[in-house]
């Protein structure tokens, strides 16, 4: 078995209104002189089989199919040991 | 003969009623109703991919339906030229689907709107020949998912090729340029935030809705 993980983030320039609120939280919450957060989602997969190379072409796919909306959003993968 | 239309079911919808009585109101006959498993449509003029939250919105809104089995064959339906109506989950879905550009993101105020909203017709065409042009009607909203967020250059194409169907007039969710409903390059596909077929009833916040089920009749 294989285990992937995907995160899922905005593209740079994507309005993150999630984002936004959060930065004012953690401004109410007294932690000052966080510039900038931004909101991403992380997707662990296990994948059947040994062979990562052919995993990682797979999850790719996966990507670009359903878990990215290559709109709006960048995904990095990571293959686990 | 009236319109022959069907309208898409996913586990989630739920304004899939509320569609198939506004199209009987605007002429049209009684829409079938299919589920999402289906591959393959009726033979009809328009297919209405209705309000709700498809698969609980899980993942991104209109995500796992976009990839449902029926889709292949309203992608089909579209590419003969056959009528698409996306409303709220639906047009949702079809950006999902790529059968409309962009994508809708959580509402700039991060809260569910669901009020009613002032909306100009902006494009003249075959969902909205009823209307004066450039009028301004009234059509609910409700969504947490509705602001509209495209790459410079198609937003550019969408209002240089009048793509932009409806518009806000009250922006209710911070969507670029106010855009409320699209078209794609061809005009038979559209898909917008607000509810038409809310606003169909003298019990609702107006009868504005009406307009486009009738000009879909009209034009079919």
């Amino acid at each position: 078995m294989i285990r992937a993980r995907v995160t899922v983030t905005l593209k740079p320039g994507v309005l993150d209104p999630q984002g936004k609120a959060i930065e004012g939280a953690l401004a109410s919450l007294g932690f000052s002189g966080v510039d900038r957060a931004r909101q991403g989602k992380v997707i662990d997969l296990e994948l059947a089989g040994e062979d990562r190379d052919a995993a990682r072409t797979k999850v790719e796919q996966m990507c670009e199919a359903l878990l990215a909306n290559t709109v709006v959003e960048r995904y990095h993968i990571a293959l686990m040991d | 003969m009236a319109m022959k239309s069907a309208v898409i079911v996913f586990p989630g919808s739920n304004r899939e009623q509320d569609a198939a009585r506004a199209i009987v109101l605007g002429g049209g006959a009684q829409p079938a109703l299919v589920w999402h498993t289906e591959t393959t449509l009726p033979a009809v003029d328009l297919v209405m991919l209705p309000g709700g939250f498809a698969h609980g919105d899980y993942l991104r809104a209109g995500a796992i339906a976009a990839r449902s089995p029926v889709m292949e064959a309203v992608a089909a339906h579209a590419r003969r030229g056959g009528f698409v109506l996306g409303v709220c989950n639906g047009f949702q879905v079809l950006t999902e689907a790529r059968l409309l550009p962009g994508v809708l993101m959580r509402n700039a105020g991060l809260t569910f709107v669901c009020r009613a909203t002032k909306v100009r017709v902006e494009r003249p065409g075959p969902f909205t020949q009823m209307y004066r042009r450039k009028e301004s009607v009234v059509f609910p909203v409700a969504h947490h998912d509705g602001n509209y967020r495209a790459d410079a250059e198609t937003l550019k194409r969408l209002e240089g090729e009048g793509r932009v169907v409806f518009r806000y007039e009250d922006n209710p969710n911070g969507s670029a340029g106010d855009i409320a409903g699209i078209a794609n390059e061809k005009g038979n596909v559209v898909g917008l935030m607000p509810h038409p077929e809310n606003a169909v009833d003298t019990i609702h916040v107006s009868r504005d809705g009406l307009g486009v089920f009738k000009s879909i009749a009209g034009a079919a």
